[in-house]
């Protein structure tokens, strides 16, 4: 299906398409890895609602990013539950084997690193999203063997050509 | 002796699937409500069982099911709140993970009880997991008849619809995340009208947790007195105890409600970790006023602890032992309070960016004398002062840390650094 059919799809869920914006944003950012101000339009426009309040939405929650985030986003919990497990130096070691600081994306636009607030996994703190995937009871060993498996992960679709890469790598 | 009934199938291999959750005598709840009751009748069953919302705030299920008028135009609403954002809380993550039929079942008799037909289950966006394997477990139950037109034989019509938050931890207000699903900025609504009466589209809206709802099915089956027969008069049932931080055995309990807090944290999560004290414990995920470790004899009930000067909340259960700093940890939750403050009332948007500014720099060693009463202060402000708990949340666990570990504070300020680093 073509975005246009998902986010019509998904709207016929509601009786107000208002109430489609924020299910239509998630399969636009899927879309299109962020939602710069054209996609949001045509997330309007496609809804056929007031541009303005789709603005407001992709600024007011967390999970829409506005800007281009890396290709594996790294969101590491550092919340109660997870600082009392050592978050803290998960962050400080992540940083300086990224060598970026939290909030920024490596110059290969490989891995975007940020904190964020609790990702209701408290038992296996901490725990850290990459995409849609929780790691959880992390310590510096499983952190750099996570970091090595992502890179092999892109170096195995980078070596593949492309017309026989498989769909949605 | 206890049975676990809302845990009882997450250990199962395939627990998410329907073929699961039959063989274990899923659906027949639903079967039962519409064969043997009307929808009156379940009402009132589950107002005798004395269920109280699972998600924090405790009020009685039944009377607010009762709340929903019965004459109106317009069609009724059920809301599933699974915008499960509470630090140190992942029990409904667990149940739609390993068990989401469980959930299905307890949406279908609360709707059939209450007169909608439609439900939305508002789950938060990182749970990718349970959103999946509960797009699957709707997507079964309509294949064999547990959701659609007609159920099970009956004049019963019901559809189920989930709706991924955003990453809000204000949306667990339940006005707040009314206007979320209408597709506003997640902001509470000024109460009343309450969503029973005028809720989703303004029409006729019960919100429940998902705890709540999977008790549900329970009551039905088991009956009231089953319910009422678990735990304390005022609050009874099974209870489902998250368990977190710095503490041998963390995962998820099913416990009577009311076991004392000494003993869920000490025996049956193991205690403390090798070669520490338990310090102190918030109970009740960190809206609850943390309790130090001579206050654990408390029942975990939402009475109980109240009158201890605190709650149960989402009985998020953290854990902390004697390594850790107390300031430290008022500072991060303050931090999350600040953050997640949608931004609509002025006590709570500004006063928490001041609070948080004035406990990073007692806890960096920069505090001044008077920092401690200024803290006092402005929790006065900002308790009581907003449209909904998230300010009161933050003033009450602020004012707890403050009132059991001043000694702590004090030592920030008296020897300018942190005596814990």
């Amino acid at each position: 299906m073509t975005m246009r059919e998902k986010i019509k799809d998904a709207a016929a869920r509601y009786p107000d398409q208002r109430s489609a914006i924020m299910p239509a944003l998630l399969i636009a950012q899927r879309e299109h890895g962020h939602l710069p101000g054209q996609v949001l339009e045509e997330v309007a426009d496609i809804l056929g609602v007031e541009r303005i309040w789709v603005y407001e939405l992709a600024t007011f929650y967390t999970l829409f990013h506005t800007e281009p985030v890396g290709m594996f986003h790294l969101q590491l919990c550092d919340n109660v539950s997870c600082m009392l497990c050592g978050a803290e130096d998960l962050l400080k070691h992540l940083e300086t084997a990224l060598a970026i600081r939290k909030g920024d994306t490596t110059p290969d636009g490989m891995f975007t690193l940020s904190s964020v607030e609790c990702l209701g996994a408290c038992e296996m703190a901490p725990v850290m999203q990459v995409g849609d995937d929780y790691h959880g009871a992390l310590d510096v060993a499983r952190i750099d063997a996570l970091l090595d498996n992502l890179r092999a992960t892109t170096e195995r679709v980078a070596s593949i050509e492309p017309s026989t890469r498989p769909q949605g790598e | 002796m206890f049975e676990p009934v809302l845990l009882k199938n997450v250990a199962a291999p395939d627990s998410h699937l329907l073929s699961t959750y039959e063989a274990g005598g899923g659906y027949q709840a639903l079967a039962k409500a519409l064969r043997e009751y009307t929808p009156d009748e379940v009402v009132n069953l589950v107002k005798q069982s004395n269920l109280r919302g699972r998600g924090g705030a405790g009020f009685p299920t039944g009377m607010k099911w009762s709340f929903v008028p019965k004459q109106v135009d317009k069609p009724k609403y059920l809301c599933c709140n699974a915008d499960e954002g509470e630090p140190g809380t992942f029990k409904d993550r667990i149940i739609m993970e390993r068990d989401p039929h469980q959930l299905i079942e307890g949406l279908a008799v609360s709707a059939y009880a209450i007169g909608a037909k439609t439900a939305y289950v508002y789950i938060r966006g990182e749970y990718v997991t349970a959103i999946r394997r509960l797009e699957q477990a709707i997507a079964e139950a309509h294949e064999k008849g547990y959701l659609g037109t007609g159920i099970l034989g009956s004049n019963f019509d019901f559809a189920v619809h989930i709706h991924c938050g955003a990453g809000a931890y204000i949306c667990g207000e339940e006005t707040a995340m009314l206007e979320s699903l209408e597709g506003k900025r997640a902001q509470p609504r000024l109460k009343p009208p309450f969503p029973a009466v005028a809720g989703l589209y303004a029409s006729p809206t019960v919100i429940n947790n998902v705890e709540t709802l999977a008790c549900v099915p329970h009551i039905v089956a088991r009956g009231a007195d089953w319910f009422r027969g678990i735990g304390p008069d005022k609050s009874p049932g099974p209870k489902l105890y998250c368990l977190s931080g710095q503490v041998r055995k963390p995962g998820l309990y099913e416990l009577p409600m009311g076991i004392p807090l000494r003993e869920l944290v000490e025996e049956h999560a193991g205690g403390a970790l090798p070669g520490r004290k338990i310090k102190a414990v918030i109970p009740g995920g960190v809206s609850a006023p943390v309790i130090p470790e001579h206050g654990l004899d408390v029942r975990m009930d939402f009475d109980s602890l109240a009158a201890a000067g605190s709650m149960l909340g989402s009985a998020g259960v953290i854990v902390i032992d004697d390594s850790t700093c107390m300031v430290k940890v008022a500072t991060r939750i303050m931090e999350f309070f600040h953050h997640e403050s949608c931004g609509k009332c002025t006590p709570c948007r500004e006063g928490l960016n001041w609070v948080v500014k004035v406990l990073r720099r007692v806890e960096g060693g920069d505090g001044a004398p008077g920092d401690l009463e200024q803290l006092e202060m402005l929790c006065k402000g900002i308790f009581g002062n907003t449209f909904c708990a998230l300010g009161d949340g933050a003033a009450m666990g602020l004012r707890a840390a403050l009132a059991h570990f001043r000694n702590e504070f004090v030592a920030h300020v008296e020897e300018r650094r942190c005596p814990f680093h």
